[in-house]
């Protein structure tokens, strides 16, 4: 039959003309297209895993971002903490010792108080002393001018003075 | 709109009929053979009786070389045969025939759109870059083919080393896809029935056998020559000549595969347009109803052949990386 014997021209033909477009293809074209295709699906790929890796170091970010603040926010309440129980002991510290400054003024001003109401006494009684030997003087000079009575009273106050001077 | 198809199929139709009362009763056996075969002429119509054809330049090596137009055949001391063969007009004897005859010449036209149209697209490679750029043009409609066959077919039926074997199986693919879709093209660059033709097919599987045998490891020619099998099924080779044979029928399959899916497809599509032809002298009533059905079943049938052009190419691509991968299998560790 002749559609099922192969003829030999053409077969010579069919084999150059086959190994021609396949020399060539399989040099200058199909793996130029399906090697660059391979680049790029490379780099695709390259790409999403980095896109992912990115992604997950920023979520991993992100919750220490969250951790710090967290932390932050303790080490603030706790710093806020300290600074109140401080300027509490502080104010506590500092009445304190005004009570003690202050219970030291009031007693030296006592024993001033007390120094001074001595010394003034001690001025007075002088005064009072001076005063009356004046007064004594005075009545003195009377009385030697005078008559008995004077004597009498003369007597009277020295008694006095005596009394007290014992008593004291 | 559907109204106006039916129309237009008449209008067709009824020039086809006319064409054909005119002419004598047609031989469908010699119209389809006619169109199927190979030919040392293009045969483009015939107007009035006369044949229109391209002239092909024949190639002869019948002591020594003679080169001589299709058309000057007579005068260089050659006929055709009742096969259309060229044989010596004197002696009868058929010569060693180089002629580039119809299919060759269709060989070498979708051989050469295939190149220019593969190069173009490797050109729009290197001219740009891959990483900034998406595929337009050339590159744009062929990326998706040739990564869908590399994926999908190479990769997975090859196995690890399919780089070595993808540019074989991709160039198998394109040439016979090219050449397939060039056939249902019915005028001048297409039309020839080249995957239709043994030669072309068995060339095809003669170098997947090739690829097969020569690059096999091995393990693929011990599971031939040695296999495990009871010692008394190799020592009187029975085994072995079983899978000797069987390498020998892997290819064949494949030509004759390619080889009879195309050639039906051809005569199917040329039966379907013969109908018009035949039912000329019935009768315009019968002619140019039947006209209307031949020309439904022939679109019916050219996007059929459409799909079938795809899926031969595809199975004998498939195919042939299954073999291949069949021969660089790693020998399985049994317990």
């Amino acid at each position: 039959m002749n559609l099922i014997t192969p003829d030999s021209g053409l077969v010579v033909w069919m084999t150059i003309i086959f190994a021609i477009v396949f020399f060539i293809l399989a040099k200058f074209g199909f793996p130029v297209i399906t090697s660059m295709v391979k680049k790029r699906n490379d780099k695709i790929n390259d790409s999403l895993a980095a896109a992912r890796l990115a992604e997950e170091k920023l979520a991993s970010l992100a919750q220490e971002q969250q951790e710090l603040l967290e932390k932050a926010r303790v080490e603030q309440a706790a710093l806020l903490k300290e600074a109140a129980a401080a300027r509490d002991n502080l104010i506590a510290q500092a009445k304190e010792q005004a009570r003690e400054e202050a219970d030291k003024i009031i007693q030296n001003a006592k024993l001033e108080i007390a120094a001074e109401r001595e010394d003034a006494l001690k001025d007075v009684r002088r005064q009072v002393a001076e005063i009356s030997l004046d007064v004594a003087e005075k009545v003195i000079r009377k009385t030697l001018d005078g008559g008995s009575e004077q004597a009498e009273l003369v007597d009277r106050l020295v008694d006095e003075v005596t009394r007290t001077r014992l008593n004291s | 709109m559907k109204r106006l198809l039916y129309i237009l199929l008449f209008i067709l139709a009824l020039p086809l009929g006319a064409v054909a009362q005119e002419g004598e009763d047609l031989n469908m056996q010699e119209f389809i053979f006619g169109h199927i075969a190979d030919s040392h002429e293009w045969h483009i119509t015939e107007i009035n009786g006369k044949e229109i054809s391209i002239p092909l330049p024949c190639i002869v090596f019948d002591n020594g070389v003679h080169v001589f137009m299709s058309n000057k055949m007579e005068e260089h001391g050659y006929t055709l045969n009742e096969n259309g063969k060229m044989v010596n007009k004197v002696t009868g004897k058929r010569p060693f025939d180089m002629s580039i005859t119809k299919n060759v010449l269709g060989l070498m036209i979708d051989s050469l759109i295939l190149v220019v149209l593969i190069l173009l697209c490797a050109r729009w490679y290197r001219k740009h870059d891959v990483l900034k750029e998406t595929p337009t043009g050339i590159a744009a409609l062929l990326e998706p083919v040739i990564m869908m066959i590399n994926d999908d077919v190479i990769k997975d039926a090859v196995g690890p080393k399919h780089e070595k074997f993808a540019p074989y199986l991709l160039t198998v693919f394109f040439f016979i896809l090219i050449n397939n879709l060039m056939g249902i093209v019915p005028f001048f660059p297409g039309g020839a029935n080249i995957t239709g033709n043994i030669a072309v097919t068995m060339v095809l599987a003669l170098f997947t056998f090739l690829m097969v045998n020569l690059f096999g490891n091995k393990h693929y020619y011990k599971d031939i020559f040695w296999p495990d099998v009871p010692l008394f099924l190799k020592a009187i080779p029975i085994m072995p000549t079983i899978e000797v044979v069987g390498t020998l029928t892997k290819p064949l399959s494949l030509m004759i595969r390619l080889f009879a899916n195309m050639l039906a497809g051809h005569i199917m599509i040329l039966c379907a347009v013969g109908v018009i032809f035949l039912t000329a002298k019935m009768g315009p009533v019968i002619n140019g109803s039947l006209s209307i059905v031949a020309v439904l079943f022939g679109i019916f049938l050219n996007c059929l052949e459409l799909l079938v052009a795809f899926i031969q190419a595809y199975v004998f691509t498939m195919l042939s990386a299954l073999f291949i991968g069949m021969a660089h299998k790693e020998p399985v560790e049994e317990d």
